[in-house]
């Protein structure tokens, strides 16, 4: 990858430097950087080192095989990304879920979004110095990950929605330790604001850094926390109905300010609401049977179906082609790292080089997911 | 049911004015497809979502646009056709006069026995209000030959940019007028053809 300005008459006072991709601070990901002094006049994200071929791999594999290495990507938010799937697939399968595989759906999507924003915001406070929010972070995600881990019987990688339904029902009584985990986390993320968030030296490092506005938030066709900080209030739960989120009370978290003080904010706000659709996934949810009869390998009629969802990092879907045979012809993943790309290299752009890594985490940026 | 059989009942011909398009355009039962979960209705909003607004606006896009092809219309999904020299008019319109303004994804499907080879457009819409959540999935078809070439369209979603580049390298397919088009994922010695075609088979199988 050579470029013209590695050439130019600024050569010896612009410098190009590799920000990963073994920097702790980039992940499996590396941004090419091209600095004058410490200011960052371009910048190049390089995806792609984690790229194991999923699309393809799915063109070889039948749709119950699928399912648990799609959610191989996005290891953090396992239900979010088997969500959309299995919603594509019973749309193609024009099957009805029962609803109490339903609630049990959104009960894991949500353990999972908090799951994941406790991750996204442990690590954001890892590298802006706070190492406090990592330990807690971290902590207090375990609860999450013990809850999902009764339900489904894994850890992390629960592959529980599955086309069809859910893998299996969750245990009995398993309410009792979901509603004391929900009462404490509502006092702790109170805990959270007053720590992090009114935090002046965490405000000094995040407040204005890093604007995304509304306008370019659109046009470089963002999602999730990114889109909803910049003052979007879009949550394809919201905008556009599925599984059975209609009937709980929730809000969307937006703010305007569109910096990574806001993003941040958002991704808190959204684990409170997810707490209020656990709290009310838990009491109402129906008997009766969680998952349909489809057999090791399903029939799946010829067609073409866009499905999405909203995981917690942003808008998560698939478009598959069926052409009758017991493997997807095509299947695109559309994930929402992957749709934060364009805002990296317009963010960094401008920016102190101290600056890179609020900034960078604070997109909630994935790159095994992005690369997928 | 066939949910999706939209070559048999979906599909419009390019020149069949806009009224008479709108009875054959619904596939059979889409209704069913987008109405999600089969739980009793509790609140209306779970009730299967209303056809119009697509119908309506898929024979705007077919009344204004004669070459474009309606393949299928659902409740919150439309998929247009259109020829690749005249996409860039078409997706101008969408953006600006149907306020379809933020850009989901882009993807490319290899369909080797017909020689073709597909680009499709999944495009949202985040700030129109009403319309949050319908798709337009704005698709082209470029014949199957050594430099499949297709204009980019970046300059109407700028999110575009990664998602033409990722098609473009396991395609193969060109987009002409893109700033940028280099590989994006694959290892850097990738000396093969375009991963995603189908005539190339994953080592090992």
């Amino acid at each position: 990858m050579s470029t013209a300005f590695e050439y130019s008459p600024d050569a010896d006072r612009i410098m190009s430097v590799s920000l990963g991709p073994q920097h702790p601070g980039a992940g499996h990901f590396r941004i090419r950087l091209w600095l004058d002094g410490d200011i960052v006049v371009r910048a190049d994200p390089d995806p792609g080192y984690v790229h194991r071929g999923e699309e393809k791999m799915s063109e070889y594999r039948n749709y119950i095989q699928n399912v648990p290495h799609l959610e191989r990507p996005v290891i953090l938010d396992s239900s979010g990304i088997l969500f959309a799937y299995s919603l594509a697939v019973d749309q193609l399968m024009n099957s009805k879920i029962p609803p109490r595989a339903e609630y049990l759906r959104v009960i894991m999507a949500e353990l999972n979004r908090i799951i994941s924003h406790e991750y996204y915001l442990g690590i954001l406070g890892l590298f802006v110095g706070q190492t406090t929010m990592i330990t807690w972070m971290m902590g207090d995600r375990d609860l999450f990950i013990d809850l999902g881990a009764r339900i489904a019987g894994a850890r992390v990688t629960f592959a529980y929605i599955i086309p069809g339904g859910v893998r299996n029902d969750m245990p009995k009584g398993l309410e009792v330790q979901a509603f004391e985990t929900l009462d404490w986390f509502d006092k702790r993320m109170d805990e959270y604001e007053k720590m992090f968030f009114r935090n002046p030296l965490w405000e000094e490092r995040s407040r204005g850094v890093g604007v995304l506005t509304r306008e370019d938030a659109i046009r470089l066709g963002t999602t999730g926390t990114v889109l909803r900080a910049s003052g979007v209030a879009h949550d394809i739960r919201k905008a556009e109905p599925y599984s059975v989120y209609p009937e709980f009370d929730f809000a969307v978290a937006s703010l305007k300010e569109g910096d990574t003080w806001s993003r941040a904010y958002v991704a808190l706000e959204e684990m409170r609401e997810s707490v209020k659709i656990l709290r009310q996934a838990f009491k109402n949810i129906p008997p009766g049977p969680v998952r349909l009869k489809l057999g090791p390998q399903p029939r799946v009629p010829a067609g073409e179906v866009y499905a999405r969802t909203e995981a917690a990092h942003g808008e998560m879907s698939y478009f598959i082609v069926s052409d009758g045979s017991p493997k997807p012809y095509r299947l695109k993943l559309g994930v929402p790292s992957f749709k934060n790309l364009p805002a990296i290299r317009h963010l960094l752009k401008g920016l102190h080089i101290a600056d890179i890594p609020p900034v960078y985490w604070g997109l909630n940026y994935w790159p095994v997911e992005a690369d997928h | 049911m066939q949910p999706t059989d939209s070559d048999k009942n979906g599909s419009t011909n390019a020149g069949q004015k806009p009224g008479l398009a709108k009875a054959p355009l619904l596939t059979p039962a889409p209704s069913v497809i987008e109405a999600g979960p089969s739980v009793p209705t509790r609140r209306p909003s779970l009730a299967p979502p209303d056809a119009s607004r697509t119908l309506d606006m898929a024979d705007e896009i077919a009344g204004r646009f004669p070459s474009a092809k309606i393949d299928y219309v659902r409740p919150r999904r439309i998929k247009v056709t259109v020829p690749a020299d005249k996409i860039k008019v078409v997706a101008l319109y969408i953006r600006d006069a149907l306020g379809f303004d933020h850009l989901n994804v882009v993807g490319g499907t290899d369909y080797m026995q017909q020689g073709e080879f597909e680009v499709i457009y999944f495009v949202g819409s985040v700030s129109t209000p009403g319309q949050q959540d319908l798709v337009i999935q704005l698709a082209e078809r470029v014949k199957r030959d050594d430099s499949p070439k297709v204009p980019s369209l970046t300059e109407v979603w700028g999110g575009a940019e990664y998602h033409e580049r990722e098609t473009f390298e396991m395609l193969g397919i060109v987009f002409e007028g893109h700033p940028d088009l280099r590989r994006l994922l694959l290892p850097e010695d990738w000396n093969d053809i375009p991963p995603l075609r189908k005539d190339y088979i994953s080592p090992g199988r």
